[in-house]
């Protein structure tokens, strides 16, 4: 049973095509996995039983035209999934029990797709290493004490160590491809504006985006297909045509011309980061790809203007939480007393501090010389990929500054922290598709990513070019199941 | 530019959270040295440059201008702390 948790999406449709597997042993095998991958602390709520019947259902009256056909998936806990609770990662909405659907699960169910449970994140997805969750650090199946990223954590955890074939994780910053970094595993922010908003636990809702994280590119390709779809309930989803991924899927790359921004060789940046982005150069030429140089001047700025649009965002998406509709609530000598009180005991440190910076940043008398200029040096950053992709197809650049790091290693201080998302940042600031694949390892044999960013819409490029390097780089997770039990 | 500890109550009063003496101290000690990472936004000349509020560049939709009616009232009672019949209840706020 254990040789079915660790087949690719592809070769699991692939076997309950052929009926070699059923949809209800691949659950099983999920389950029974899971169950024993307790110390990893990756589900914060669990749908086993549901997902055990419904495998069943599929069984007895199957449909293999379905692009998901019974596979058991298990989803980040930022997706509202109805009647399943949806956590955020916070004290604030541990009771709450959507009555309603997030658009991208809908697609997944849509497509025969069946709910494992609810994987841990960060605290309102803010954060870049699983430790900001109410509920608890996740383990990386990489190594012990180590951070799988974040800030969908449990979900790059969860698929790292064979618990799901496939997830989905949300991208304000750098979400889904730092954790995928960080665990070895494929992930993808797509265009701002290609997979749907509604019903996503909002952070900064100009920079969010879901996203699939997956095994391989194949899979990824895959799993976008279905993701990604125009909505009318999000009314900044964008009415494009959007491609058959997995099939037009090619390794072919020869004649793409990809850039390399100097401004990424950043100050301090580890050597091995360097040599990984030298090998990854090597292989997208080796895959008959045009390298160019390229510039993209105001890279330095992006995390400064980050950390003003997000928190900003943040701030007012957040005014929400008051303790009067959903979710937790304290009790107070009055209404304001039991706002404050509530907001307080409801929110961790981090939550509460990027209210407390975007409260600031869009106060009276501050907003010009902040958010306003945050903006501006915004139009400066889209300006300068505008510009690159009149002479490139796409953009090579390494997907963190170094590997995973220790748990408490870097949680005492915020800016440290806020570094690990240098390389990614700019691509939600730009609203453009970016993919991390796994393309090494450091030192201590943790995974290190390379990350490909595309022109808006041109997902399917991404995929390309990592689906050929993927070919040549030929990794391969070296991950032992020392948290079995 | 440095936030002093009143400026971070005051926050804290607008953001509708509460702090204890010692955690707006070590809050004032964070904001600092994140502000000090913003400040670098200040090297730039941005007098030309138009504000940019949204990549997708799309003027709203309008929906059909058609009077929808879902008997809902449950579901959106479903999740509340507290309720009475089909209201939600807060503290007292009228004497």
């Amino acid at each position: 049973m254990s040789e079915i948790t660790s087949l690719t999406l592809f070769e699991l449709i692939k076997n309950i095509k052929e009926k070699k597997i059923s949809s209800n042993e691949a659950a099983k095998s999920f389950v029974d996995r899971a169950e024993r991958s307790k110390k990893l602390n990756t589900y914060v709520t669990e749908n086993f039983e549901n997902c055990l019947k419904h495998s069943k259902e599929f069984d007895n009256r199957p449909n293999f035209d379905l692009k998901l056909p019974g596979i058991p998936i298990a989803v980040k806990d930022l997706f509202c999934t109805t009647d399943v609770r949806t956590t955020a990662g916070s004290n604030i909405l541990n009771n709450f029990i959507p009555t309603y659907e997030s658009t991208v699960t809908q697609n997944i169910w849509n497509e025969g797709g069946i709910l494992l449970g609810k994987l841990n994140c960060d605290e309102f997805a803010m954060g870049s290493s699983n430790e900001t969750s109410f509920f608890g650090n996740v383990q990386n199946p990489i190594a012990e004490n180590i951070v799988p990223g974040g800030s969908s954590g449990g979900s790059s955890a969860a698929l790292a160590a064979n618990l799901t074939p496939i997830t989905i994780g949300t991208d304000t910053g750098g979400s889904i491809r730092q954790p995928a970094s960080f665990t070895g595993t494929v992930g993808l922010k797509p265009t701002y504006g290609s997979c749907s908003r509604y019903g996503i636990v909002a952070f900064a809702s100009s920079l969010d985006q879901a996203g699939p994280m997956s095994k391989d590119v194949k899979d990824c390709s895959i799993l976008l297909e279905v993701i990604s779809s125009f909505d009318k309930k999000d009314s900044t989803s964008i009415d494009f045509k959007r491609n058959n991924y997995s099939k037009d899927l090619t390794n072919n790359i020869k004649g793409l011309k990809i850039g390399i921004p100097k401004e990424y060789r950043i100050d301090g940046m580890p050597d091995e980061i360097e040599k990984l982005w030298q090998k990854g150069i090597e292989y997208a030429k080796e895959c008959g790809a045009e390298i160019i140089d390229i510039s993209l001047p105001h890279t330095s700025y992006a995390l400064p203007t980050y950390y003003i649009v997000a928190p900003a965002e943040a701030s007012s998406n957040l005014a929400r939480y008051d303790g009067v509709k959903y979710g937790f609530r304290s009790s107070g000598e009055n209404l304001i007393d039991m706002y404050e009180k509530t907001r307080s005991e409801g929110f961790g440190e981090e939550v509460k501090r990027r209210i407390m910076i975007g409260t600031y940043v869009l106060s009276s008398g501050y907003y010009d010389a902040y958010y306003l200029k945050a903006q501006k040096v915004r139009q400066l950053i889209k300006k300068d990929f505008d510009e690159a992709y009149n002479k490139v197809d796409a953009i090579l650049t390494p997907s963190t500054p170094s590997s995973a790091f220790k748990i408490g290693e870097k949680s005492s201080d915020p800016v440290s922290m806020y570094l690990n998302d240098i390389f990614t940042v700019p691509v939600n600031l730009a609203g453009l598709p970016g993919i991390s694949i796994p393309a090494g390892t450091d030192k201590n044999n943790y995974p290190l990513g390379l990350q490909i960013i595309g022109k808006p819409f041109d997902e399917q490029t991404v995929l390309n070019i990592a689906y050929s390097m993927e070919e040549k780089i030929n990794y391969k997770n070296n991950i032992s199941d020392w948290w079995i039990k | 530019m440095t936030i002093d500890l009143k400026t971070v109550k005051h926050i804290s009063k607008l953001a509708r959270i509460s702090l204890e003496e010692k955690k707006a101290e070590k809050l004032a000690t964070d904001m600092n040295s994140i502000f000090e990472f913003i400040e670098k936004l200040n090297e730039l000349n941005t007098d030309n440059v138009e504000p940019l509020t949204s990549i997708a560049e799309t003027t709203l939709r309008f929906r059909d201008d058609k009077i929808k009616s879902e008997n809902i009232r449950e579901k959106i009672l479903k999740n509340s702390p507290e309720k009475n019949d089909d209201f939600f209840v807060v503290p007292k706020v009228v004497e």
